[in-house]
């Protein structure tokens, strides 16, 4: 006979990296938490599997930039064994064999891009403080909870009026820039600095990362200024691999958590969230446990947040319609490799050091549209967009001495194929992407020990994000900020008292991040001060 | 024309960026590769290499080798057998810090001694009537530093005599069939081995271990790093934490063994009949609780460090490069209580830290400072307070392995 006693103060659905930071602060905060996860680890997206004996591979996520500063400190992370190696470098090979190679030095990133064009070797460090400026004057936005545009409370109108201060401040350069990057295109961006195809091409790229967009579609702007928010020791847009694997980055969250108090739960899905009298009371279990608290959280997607966990009925109609219509449209596949060397690019041969950092596939603006083109029309690219990374090369424990790991992502592969199945087209997707790389690295099929395709179908089976979105939720000018998930429900509660919103399809968003979790996990110690 | 160490002909050729320094008359990379953070990574996720050989090395050999260095060091050599090595100071009569090195207990009547500076003179001058002798081996030798979680696993690889060794011990063994010694030590806080080889087969030795360690992802690292990875491991490094009392023109510019936190040298000093150089000044100094300094560390607050780049409309850098001068450190009454030694943002404790002289009443674990920092060439001052040192210590570093 289940009893309705009361053993946790907080209960949040989904150990994902958010749930497990929003569990570790309110823990922190002094509240009895319980962690509940559905798989048999924690970590969501962000977790590294043994896949072939030996080989630790980053199943779905495979880097770290984003994740906000002031949860490495609030969580004590590093005490916990936080280690974030730099990624020293990029190469962007070209489909005529020539590369462009950038590191990590001003003057040297100078000369690799002069090798193409001067003026844009020139106007790169034009580019990049414009892009820094911008990032500034987001991140304090990025950082707190967004005001909710519908409220007439005073704090809420406080809070709107400190933002119209906060961009009245900024100059009009920046805040024009700003416009430009979160309503606009990210190749009309690119175009008015450079000339030279693969600087585009590479640029560009991180425009178009989780997103049914092109270079050249209108909201790539957004997706580009949100990837370059990341940072790693202060620098925007630098990006590091942790120590184990972003797997090794969620155990490091958990013990976190743990320390302050949080319990976390293996192998138990939540059904749904317990309601009474307009309440949230607890979570029913999939086995029939039932489990009580008087705040429960959701990590998951707002998909499953609003729409599955809850019953429709018990909500606001547009918020329902809001949630049906909040686009997930998963583009993005992983294809990773087990190999028992390294690749060798022709024109750089011998050269080992080249790897430490991304490969970039996507020679030109053009080439990505033309994967993107594909996409629009309901079937995956045949010669796909893919950011790959091999993951040894910066921590050797990845592998069996000598041997590497490769984490390829890969756009654009739409979960809704027009005339197939992800079932049928997984192995079609692992061949694509194979000579894809062969192409430019001619020895590459003859390293493969292992290969791991994972679909926008798997990510969603697996891991539960709805479309095998990696975002939680597009990046859509409409489903950000104000909007994100939903109008009036930006600010982590819900419809229903005591029941909140954690997940990346909360503000600021997706990526290994941890800001949502935080954030929310404010908002929920606020409310209970304030009651 | 400046000195090479025997290991150039490998080194030479692997540096990137061209960047060398000199050090103690030889050319000594400042670093490989253009990604410091890559370099310092090595050390505590992989391994690193370090070319460490133009320090001073002196053999002392005699039947009273042990009776000798026991007068002349400050810290209490008996205590170290051989097979055995010991970091160690060395004092003047006034109880002033001369150097400090590590000294290696090869046989019993042989040690090898590590020092900055030239020392042989300084040593012969010190020998009476006792059976020693001390030879300048600094150019037979040249030493590598591997560091890192897998230095053992690469090394393990060329000697499986090695794999017993604990935290400073050492051995006699071959790699690749050359005669080396090998002692767990280093300069980073982390698990290191040091492995002294005859400079006739430094090459040889370079070769098999960068072979052994390709697997690991092997990477050799230059000055910069080591810095970054001894200001970590709260080391203290003389011209930076402290002068040689030796060349110092007053006691301002003098440091205790107190002051600079090797009072736990001392611990056992009352049951310790040794006459050694500044005893007398040192226990002095301890009964008195006369010292004028103490180093310590210092933790930046990391909000008040945001905030004030912030409200100048600036990023906050957190550049990892040891910044290795004096800042001027404040109680929150603005008096000046001390200053800085070294001071970076590391990059592993995502924290600006720095070691600092401060009075004494001021060395207490938790203790709030202010840090002056130059911003826009006008001083401000940062928050801090005073956290225990090694500011990062792996179990991995003394652990039985």
């Amino acid at each position: 006979m289940p009893t309705t006693e009361k053993k946790y103060d907080a209960l949040i659905i989904g150990g994902g990296h958010n749930g497990l930071v929003n569990g570790a602060y309110l823990a922190k905060g002094g509240l009895k938490t319980l962690i509940i996860e559905r798989r048999h680890l924690v970590g969501g997206a962000a977790i590294t599997e043994e896949l072939y004996p030996g080989f630790n591979f980053t199943t779905f996520s495979y880097a770290l930039s984003l994740l906000r500063p002031d949860i490495i400190q609030d969580l004590d992370l590093v005490k916990h064994g936080l280690m974030v190696l730099n990624m020293p470098s990029t190469l962007a090979p070209m489909e005529n064999g020539d590369h462009l190679y950038l590191g990590t030095d001003h003057h040297a990133n100078y000369h690799a891009i002069a090798r193409h064009s001067k003026k844009d070797a020139e106007a790169y460090d034009d580019y990049k403080t414009m892009v820094n400026k911008v990032c500034q004057a987001v991140k304090p936005l990025f950082d707190q909870i967004p005001p909710n545009l519908f409220s007439e409370e005073p704090e809420e109108v406080a809070r709107l009026a400190a933002v119209g201060s906060h961009l009245r401040g900024l100059e009009p350069k920046t805040l024009h820039m700003l416009t430009r990057f979160l309503t606009g295109s990210a190749a009309e961006i690119l175009d008015d600095y450079f000339e030279s195809d693969i600087i585009k091409g590479l640029f560009s790229s991180s425009s178009i990362i989780g997103s049914k967009v092109g270079p050249r579609s209108q909201g790539s702007g957004l997706v580009l200024l949100f990837h370059k928010m990341g940072e790693v020791d202060g620098a925007f847009g630098d990006w590091g691999f942790h120590k184990g694997g972003n797997g090794g980055f969620t155990q490091v969250l958990a013990r976190s958590a743990r320390s302050f108090g949080a319990e976390i739960t293996l192998n138990a899905g939540v059904s749904n969230v317990i309601t009474k009298n307009g309440e949230a009371i607890g979570v029913a279990l999939e086995n029939g446990d039932e489990i009580y608290a008087d705040i429960v959280v959701s990590a998951l997607d707002p998909r499953r947040t609003f729409l599955q966990l809850v019953e429709p009925r018990e909500l606001p109609t547009d918020l329902v319609d809001g949630i049906r219509n909040y686009k997930f449209q998963g583009v993005s596949a992983k294809v990773n490799f087990a190999l028992d060397d390294l690749p060798e690019y022709p024109a750089l041969p011998g050269r080992k050091d080249i790897y430490r950092g991304f490969l970039n596939i996507g020679p030109s603006i053009d080439y990505i549209e033309r994967a993107f083109d594909e996409a629009k029309y309901g079937d995956f690219s045949r010669r796909p967009y893919i950011d790959a990374c091999i993951q040894s090369t910066l921590d050797p424990d990845m592998t069996p001495p000598g041997k590497h790991v490769m984490s390829c992502f890969v756009q654009y592969c739409p979960y809704k194929l027009k005339d197939s199945t992800w079932d049928i087209e997984r192995d079609n997707l692992g061949d694509t992407v194979q000579k894809t790389m062969e192409s430019f690295f001619p020895n590459f099929s003859d390293l493969i020990l292992h290969r791991e395709v994972v679909t926008p179908l798997d990510i969603e089976r697996t891991v539960g994000l709805s479309e095998g979105n990696i975002f939680a939720g597009e990046f859509l000018a409409p489903q950000m900020y104000f909007f994100r998930p939903a109008p009036g429900w930006n600010q982590y509660r819900t419809p229903i008292k005591g029941y909140y919103q954690c997940g990346s399809g909360t503000h600021p968003g997706g990526c290994v991040i941890g800001g949502p979790g935080k954030l929310a996990s404010q908002q929920i110690l606020g409310d209970l001060k304030r009651e | 024309m400046v000195k090479t160490t025997p290991f150039y002909p490998r080194t030479g050729p692997l540096n990137q960026t061209m960047l060398w320094e000199h050090w103690a008359g030889y050319l000594v990379a400042q670093k490989y590769q253009y990604s410091d953070t890559f370099e310092y990574y090595a050390i505590r996720n992989s391994v690193g290499l370090f070319d460490t050989s133009p320090l001073f090395k002196y053999r002392v050999k005699g039947p009273d080798a042990t009776k000798f260095l026991s007068g002349v060091l400050a810290r209490d050599i008996r205590i170290c057998p051989p097979g055995h090595a010991q970091y160690t100071i060395w004092c003047n009569d006034k109880g002033w810090i001369l150097e400090d090195g590590v000294a290696l207990h090869i046989t019993e009547d042989e040690y090898w001694l590590t020092a900055a500076e030239p020392n042989l003179g300084y040593f012969s001058h010190l020998i009476g009537y006792d059976k020693v002798t001390i030879t300048d081996i600094s150019e037979e030798y040249g030493i590598l530093a591997l560091q890192g979680p897998h230095a053992l696993d690469v090394l393990g690889q060329l000697s499986e005599a090695v794999r017993k060794l604990k935290y400073f011990d050492l051995i006699r063994t071959k790699i690749a069939e050359k005669s080396v010694i090998v002692s767990r030590t280093g300069y980073t806080g982390d698990l290191g081995y040091e492995v002294w080889v005859g400079e006739e087969d430094a090459v040889t030795i370079w070769d098999a271990i960068m072979e052994a360690g390709d697997g690991y992802n092997i990477t050799p690292f230059g000055q910069k790093v080591l810095h970054m990875a001894r200001i970590d491991a709260g080391l203290a490094l003389i011209d930076i934490e402290y002068r040689t009392a030796r060349h110092a023109w007053t006691d301002e510019q003098r440091s205790s063994p107190i002051e600079l936190g090797f009072g736990w040298m001392f611990r056992k000093l009352k049951k310790d009949d040794r006459a050694f150089i500044g005893r007398q000044a040192i226990e002095k100094e301890i009964a008195e609780k006369s010292s004028r300094w103490k180093l310590v560390g210092l933790e930046v607050d990391w909000q008040s460090y945001e905030k004030m780049y912030n409200d100048l409309g600036m990023i906050a850098p957190k550049d990892h490069t040891p910044i290795e001068e004096a800042m001027s450190v404040y109680n929150d009454d603005r008096v000046w209580i001390g200053h800085t030694t070294s001071f970076m943002f590391s990059t592993i404790l995502k924290k600006h830290i720095a070691m600092a002289k401060v009075e004494p009443a001021m060395s207490a674990h938790g203790t709030e400072v202010l840090v002056e920092l130059i911003i826009n060439n006008r001083p401000r001052a940062v928050r801090a307070k005073v956290v225990k040192m090694p500011f990062f210590n792996p179990a991995r570093k003394t652990e039985h392995i």
